[in-house]
């Protein structure tokens, strides 16, 4: 305990600087302050004024559910300067020169991280939480029903991970950038998803579906711990010290990204014959992940057929062989219309992954294969359920399922292994170069495994499956 | 105390220090000597373990600069060229914040920071905000920063760089009374007549390598030559064409002075002097003139220069 608390001091001792030195400039007091004390006041008149007039016409609900949302409200304004505080915190050193004495000192890395990411979020977090109880205070006083305690609760855990998150995206930034101005600029990446979050959670909380927000919680907080795993994993003193101006450097970024793809194959067959051993068996753990998230799927499909049940009447059972015969005329054998069609649908959905596991490192981008695995154990329960074999039912998904299952594992592990890669520590590569790197092999195992397998699949699905079903059901 | 070998560092295409070699004993004063540019901060980045080399190693204090990084900052004191302090703050808490990431305890930190800044002539000033300090003062205060934990290496860059002569003598006095046995010092400069002031050592670096390295007398006897002895007459030295002893060049002349190569003063000077006194020469002094660190600087990047066409 001893040996924790003396590697925590200087983690507290970088905080309380930091926080000093915050409480002295007027820049953020000022508007910290304001938004503190005076705009609670000015939400609580707005919640009053709303009341009464929504009451007027009976729509009491609706000033219901204004009174938590503006609390969120009034929580939010406050916590959005960390992000300005945040965005600076090693950038700013940097351009007054103040860092390289810190780096000099034998702090730990972590340390400095944490005590930098800590003073950014409690300061704003503190007066976050004054203007809710300001807030709550001046409902009382005016007699306005207060929420109920969870729901309470439920804001300002949504408050708090809100500001951390935000920090944390904030200080990966500050950490990798190069000047204030490159922060300001990159401060769009999480302005803009937070913007988006917050848009979210205020129509879940003017629906009423309030247990959907502590999911919200959850993911924040998974959310936080990757972007801070992310932040120390590519924390580079050398970095922070080295680079001077950003420059869009094409020539090197190619040249990171096509190195990364190629992996040093001298021609395709080696290039292919790699990236079928490598490529793959680099992805075994992320292979393994997917299909445990695929096999919940189906298992979360399975169970929500009982609360979710409803009749299809004679629908699956009837007329199946004239149902095939139609599909195979729709569907002729070596057509290549169809192929294409199932083969783009099944890339897109692939490319969709990519982007949200952009966006989540790597924790969206299992959310498709997540899902359809979800549908398929669905629509297996509830059509067996009502009277069709299991047998048959299978019989419409293996034949092209045994190629395209497995084609999209391997393409969802691609983009979780993304993920894993920029929380993977690798001091000797900034954020951005693991990126390209991450990007480049994922497209490497889309081109060399992926999307041949999708489109044998989607061949398979549009000429054998019919044929399949209609000779043996 | 500081030993590196085949010390390297590449950023991509451009290698900022090349192969770099040094071996500074425990006392000394090593002056890194070179224009901006020429790798003197990035060799003190490495030996501070904030940049980590592309190749070769380097020791400070026993403390590996690659594997021993944390032990090798706290026993390691850096002044910046930028001072890098915090305006917000004055000069006590600004030490004692420090003096904790230091570990040291509150009130040896307190009583250490009292007794740098009576002795740096800050002790009026601790009270007031940092930003309000001159340039001088603050670079004091980085250098009472540096030496607050005591460390027995001092890795001082361009202290005294863009300053005015005022606050740089100010900082170059404060240095000066750093040397001590038990503390090595390596300073980076660009300026000679700081770096004469103070080098035991001296190593010359030119596009990161080190061309010439020594301790200060020697590396001028060896760029410059022997020692040089002028004599200041009375009379006009027009036409005078006596015989030399051995061992002395005549190096100039002018109407009332006469510049001599001696190679072995210790023999030759007194057998010089009663020649020049009986060819009736009224010598008014006879003294050493001394090697400029300036000359012999430019002497070693002029050889450098011309291997660098050869090669």
């Amino acid at each position: 305990m001893h040996k924790i608390l003396q590697k925590i001091r200087p983690v507290m001792v970088i905080t309380r600087r930091e926080v000093r030195d915050q409480l002295r400039d007027w820049r953020i007091i000022i508007p910290v302050l304001f938004l503190t004390i005076f705009f609670p006041y000015l939400m609580n008149f707005t919640a009053q004024q709303m009341l009464d007039f929504v009451s007027q016409y009976g729509a009491s609900v609706i000033g219901e559910r204004l009174v938590p949302f503006l609390l969120m409200i009034v929580g939010f304004f406050p916590i959005s300067v960390s992000l300005v505080i945040a965005l600076e915190t090693f950038v700013g050193e940097k351009e007054r020169g103040s860092i390289e004495p810190l780096l000099n000192t034998p702090l730990e890395d972590w340390q400095l991280y944490l005590g930098k990411l800590l003073s950014s979020v409690v300061p704003p977090l503190v007066a976050s939480y004054l203007g809710m109880t300001v807030y709550l205070a001046g409902l009382a006083i005016k007699n306005v029903p207060l929420p109920e305690f969870p729901m309470l609760a439920q804001i300002f855990a949504l408050t708090t991970v809100q500001a951390v998150v935000m920090v944390s995206g904030a200080v990966v930034v500050s950490s990798q950038a190069t000047s204030v101005r490159a922060t300001n600029l990159l401060a769009s990446f999480i302005v803009i998803p937070v913007a988006f979050l917050i848009q979210g959670e205020s129509v879940v909380m003017f629906w009423g579906n309030y247990d959907s927000l502590w999911w919200v919680v959850a993911g924040l907080v998974i959310l936080t711990f990757l972007l801070m795993r992310v932040g120390l994993a590519h924390f580079q003193r050398e970095e922070l010290l080295g680079r001077e101006i950003d420059v869009l450097n094409i020539k090197w970024m190619w040249r990171t990204f096509w190195q990364a793809f190629v992996g040093g194959a001298q021609n395709v067959w080696s290039w292919f014959r790699q990236v079928m051993s490598e490529g793959v068996k680099e992805l075994r753990f992320s292979i393994a992940a997917m299909t445990v998230i695929g096999a919940v799927g189906i298992w979360l499909g399975t169970s929500l057929v009982k609360p979710f049940y409803f009749s299809l009447g004679d629908a699956p059972l009837e007329n199946l062989q004239g149902r095939l015969d139609l599909l195979t005329e729709l569907f002729p054998i070596f057509g290549i219309g169809p192929v294409l069609m199932i083969w783009w649908q099944n890339v897109r959905v692939m490319i969709l992954a990519m982007i949200l596991g952009v966006f989540s490192i790597g924790v969206l981008g299992t959310l498709p294969l997540f899902a359809s695995m979800g549908v398929a154990g669905y629509l297996g329960g509830l059509l067996t359920a009502q009277g069709l074999p299991l047998s048959t039912y299978l019989l419409f998904l293996l034949p092209h399922g045994v190629i395209e299952i497995p084609a999209v594992i391997i393409g969802s592990a691609a983009v979780l292994q993304m993920g894993l890669v920029q929380a993977t520590p690798n001091a000797d590569k900034t954020v951005g170069e693991v990126w390209l790197m991450s990007l480049a092999k994922w497209l490497r195992v889309m081109l060399g495994v992926v999307i041949p397998l999708l489109l044998i699949a989607a061949a398979v699905e549009a000429w054998v499956t019919p044929l399949v079903l209609k000779s043996l059901v | 105390m500081i030993f590196a070998e085949d010390l390297t560092k590449q950023f991509d295409d451009f290698t900022a220090v090349d192969g770099i070699n040094l071996n500074v004993p425990q006392g000394n004063v090593l002056v890194l000597l070179g224009p901006n540019g020429a790798g003197k901060t990035t060799t003190v980045r490495m030996l501070t373990s904030i940049l980590r080399p592309s190749r070769g190693t380097a020791q400070v204090a026993g403390y590996d600069v690659v594997k021993q990084a944390s032990q090798v900052r706290s026993v390691v004191g850096v002044l910046t060229e930028q001072h890098g302090l915090y305006g917000r703050m004055d000069a006590d808490e600004y030490l004692d914040f420090f003096g904790q990431l230091y570990g040291l305890e509150k009130d040896q930190s307190r009583k250490r920071s009292h007794d740098l800044l009576e002795r740096f002539g800050l002790a009026v000033d601790r009270k007031k905000r940092l930003s309000t300090y001159s340039k001088g003062m603050r670079q004091k205060l980085s250098l009472a920063r540096a030496l607050l934990h005591q460390p027995p290496v001092l890795l001082l860059d361009e202290p005294t760089s863009a300053m005015d002569p005022e606050s740089s003598r100010m900082v170059r006095d404060a240095i000066s009374g750093l040397r001590s046995a038990d503390r090595t010092i390596i300073l980076c400069t660009h300026n000679l007549a700081e770096a004469e002031e103070l080098a035991d050592q001296v190593a010359i670096i030119r596009k990161g390598k080190v061309i010439r390295w020594g301790l200060l007398a020697s590396l001028k006897q060896e760029l410059l030559g022997p020692t040089e002895f002028e004599a200041q007459l009375s009379t006009h030295v027009d036409g005078w064409m006596g015989q030399l002893p051995e061992g002395v060049q005549l190096t100039s002349r002018e109407q009332n002075r006469l510049r001599f190569r001696i190679f072995n003063p210790q023999t030759t000077n007194p057998i010089l002097l009663r020649k020049l006194l009986e060819d009736q020469l009224n010598v008014v002094s006879f003294q050493e003139v001394p090697h400029n660190l300036e000359n012999a600087y430019i002497e070693a990047v002029r050889l450098a220069m011309q291997a660098e066409k050869e090669d």
